[in-house]
């Protein structure tokens, strides 16, 4: 029952950094693979986005980040989303991260990161792998 | 000799779309009148070289992009990268900075000293200087939205150290209108925004004649996705909004045009060398032409196309990052045959974060090495007279008036982003490149070919100190104590009325700075008259 459900993705630019054109690359990545995508905008608040989450119920955050900022902002973002219950949905960050910090972003309970050079077809795919085993 | 029909020959396709040729000949110039389209380097129209001489008098300014956390070690790096030989100084501003909020201010707290140095008062300024005789050095300023408050701090460091303002060299960035579409530093609608460029121009104009009170740039958006023809030709369109604002309020082409330079891309994911050359000799000719006959501009310095360069990050690897430094060389050596008066190479690690002092150190020497080492400098415009050069660069002449054409017929640049149809049309350029690097139709060494299984541990990766933001607030802290909260307010009243009057605000911002007003509470009293931007929707 759930194989026909449309997968719903938030991505979210949160903090100050105004460099939104890999988030809009990968929008557009995303719904040519069907899925449904909302796009915050820049300069959003931890807190307006997961409400935003919340509202839109997605399945998926993907948050976008070059300005170096990613271990301090996911901390924040992984509190909150469990303050607001919203556990079951998959967290990704992508953006300019260095190696050293992938183990640090995963430890906040981050699931997916994807630095710059990342493949579009990479993350599509742990998307459609992810949701699926949480539906399952 | 191969005849037709034996050897294949591998089509090329011009970032125009035109069929690129094997070779080409006098058929491809016919009726070239050499004056009219060449003439000689520092001649109009300028396509050689805005001067006679060129590098065998003076290099290219070498500045390398610099500023980080603290004043303090932004400071120490400044007077490194002196001790190693650059010439100008560049300084980077943290997100907070840019967007006119103070390091204790919500939001700010996790870009506080990351992306460049954090400057909350005057104070801050002053350290970043410390120690460096503003009459000696030229210093750029990545620094929009907040531009006319960087520059008015700058003239107060200067008075105080006893520099003439009239004397100080350098160049603040103050083109706004790319933030709205790729970099999304901007704080107010566009309109008061153009007015705040306006007010900087005709202040520079005045006070500080030799500054470049602008830097159009070509490199933001073309990471956004425009391409090697539309980061200049879109850079001339912004140039122009900027032109009309300054005009209209009664100054001559004369007094504006020659404070105008450009900050343009070489390199990156659309780079051709021969392509990105002739679009920069090609622009040099549109924009002599374009100020003398739609503006009627006659002094030599309105005709000049100034241009420094930015060999672009976005060209550069994450999969074996050594190949980068190859890759910035050729950006380079296709920015010194353009005839750039300034160059700042990307760093072989910027893809992972900000760059090292090994690979900061390593861009300026390859542009070292490149000067005294090769001989690429020592003949102004050495392709000149090329039939391939000379006809591309009339094909690329043709594609910016077209561009510009079609910005005016959509309804100008301002329109086009408060729409956000350029914003949505860029980024969409952006995704088919990606799509063409992803299915290997465009090959880019060493991540969709030739490809090796190296990993990132090498490198040496820069990370900001993150002991910064606690000093950062603690000095806004102490600030803030030490400063008449009653002067601070009646200051910031004045410029408030200032702005409300539609004053030129430069002058009324040194009050404020003096008594220790914020940048964030600067920007807050000047939201007040202005408002703030709300983005379109652009996906």
């Amino acid at each position: 029952m759930e194989t026909k459900k449309t997968i719903r993705v938030l991505v979210a630019k949160i903090g100050l950094d105004g460099h939104d054109v890999g988030a809009k690359v990968l929008i557009f990545w995303l719904r040519d693979q069907g899925m449904e995508v909302i796009y915050t905008g820049l300069r959003q608040s931890v807190e307006q986005v997961v409400e935003v989450a919340l509202q839109e119920a997605v399945d998926v955050i993907g948050v976008s980040i070059l300005s170096g900022s990613h271990v301090s902002i996911a901390k924040k973002l992984m509190k909150r989303i469990h303050e607001r219950e919203l556990d079951d949905v998959l967290v990704m960050f992508g953006g300019t991260i260095p190696k050293d910090d992938i183990a640090a972003l995963k430890e906040t309970g981050v699931q997916g990161v994807f630095p710059s050079h990342a493949k579009l077809e990479e993350i599509s795919a742990f998307i459609k792998d992810n949701v699926k085993r949480q539906e399952g | 000799m191969a005849k037709k029909g034996e050897t294949e020959v591998r089509p090329v396709v011009s970032i125009l779309g035109t069929p690129v040729k094997v070779s080409y000949g006098p058929e491809d110039l016919p009726d070239f009148d050499y004056k009219e389209k060449l003439n000689d380097p520092g001649e109009y129209p300028f396509t050689r070289g805005v001067y006679p001489t060129m590098y065998r008098s003076s290099l290219w300014t070498m500045r390398q992009y610099s500023g980080q956390s603290t004043p303090e070690s932004t400071n120490e790096r400044f007077k490194y990268l002196l001790k190693n030989g650059q010439t100008g100084l560049s300084l980077a501003f943290d997100l907070p900075t840019q967007i006119g909020l103070d390091s204790d201010m919500p939001l700010a707290e996790d870009d506080v000293g990351k992306l460049g140095v954090a400057v909350d008062s005057l104070e801050d300024f002053e350290r970043v200087f410390d120690g460096i005789g503003l009459d000696q050095i030229s210093t750029s300023f990545t620094i929009n939205a907040t531009a006319p408050i960087i520059l008015a701090m700058y003239v107060l460091v200067a008075k105080k150290q006893g520099v003439d303002p009239k004397k100080l060299r350098g160049t603040v960035q103050n083109d706004i209108l790319k933030e709205y579409i790729a970099r999304g530093t901007w704080i107010f609608p566009p309109e008061p925004s153009i007015r705040l460029v306006g007010d900087l121009v005709e202040y520079c104009n005045r006070e500080v004649p030799r500054f470049n009170a602008i830097s159009v740039s070509g490199t933001h958006i073309m990471e956004y996705g425009a391409d090697t023809v539309q980061s200049v030709a879109l850079a001339i369109s912004f140039a122009e909004v900027y032109i009309r604002e300054v005009l209209k309020r009664g100054s001559t082409i004369d007094q504006i045009a020659p404070l105008l330079s450009f900050h343009l891309p070489i390199g990156g994911r659309n780079f051709n060398f021969f392509e990105d050359i002739c679009r920069l000799r090609a622009a040099r000719r549109f924009w002599a032409k374009l100020m003398k006959e739609k503006y009627g501009a006659k002094d030599t310095r309105s005709l000049q196309f100034r241009f420094s360069t930015g060999g672009m990050g976005g060209g550069l690897t994450a999969e074996q990052p050594l190949n980068n430094i190859a890759r910035e060389t050729i950006y380079a050596m296709a920015a010194i045959f353009s005839g750039t008066r300034s160059l700042n190479l990307a760093c072989f690690d910027e893809v992972y974060a900000i760059p090292s002092d090994l690979a900061i150190r390593t861009s300026l020497r390859v542009q070292q090495i490149l000067a005294n080492e090769t001989g690429v400098a020592d003949v102004v415009d050495p392709l000149g007279g090329s039939y391939y050069v000379e006809k591309l660069t009339d094909e690329m002449e043709a594609k910016i008036g077209e561009i510009l054409a079609k910005v005016e017929a959509d309804g100008g640049m301002v329109k086009l982003i408060e729409s956000g149809q350029i914003q949505r049309e860029l980024a969409r350029q952006s995704y088919e490149i990606q799509k063409r690097i992803s299915s290997g139709e465009k090959v880019l060494v060493g991540v969709n070919k030739f490809k090796v299984k190296e990993e990132e541990r090498d490198l040496e990766i820069y990370k900001t100190d993150p002991q910064t933001i606690n000093r950062q607030l603690e000095r806004l802290k102490a600030v803030k104590a030490s400063r008449d909260k009653g002067k601070v307010e009646v200051a910031l009243k004045k410029l408030e009325a200032a702005a409300r009057a539609g004053e030129n605000i430069i002058p009324h911002l040194f009050e404020p700075l003096t008594e220790k007003a914020t940048v964030g509470e600067i920007i807050d009293t000047l939201k007040l008259v202005y408002g703030t931007f709300k983005e379109p929707t652009t996906v």
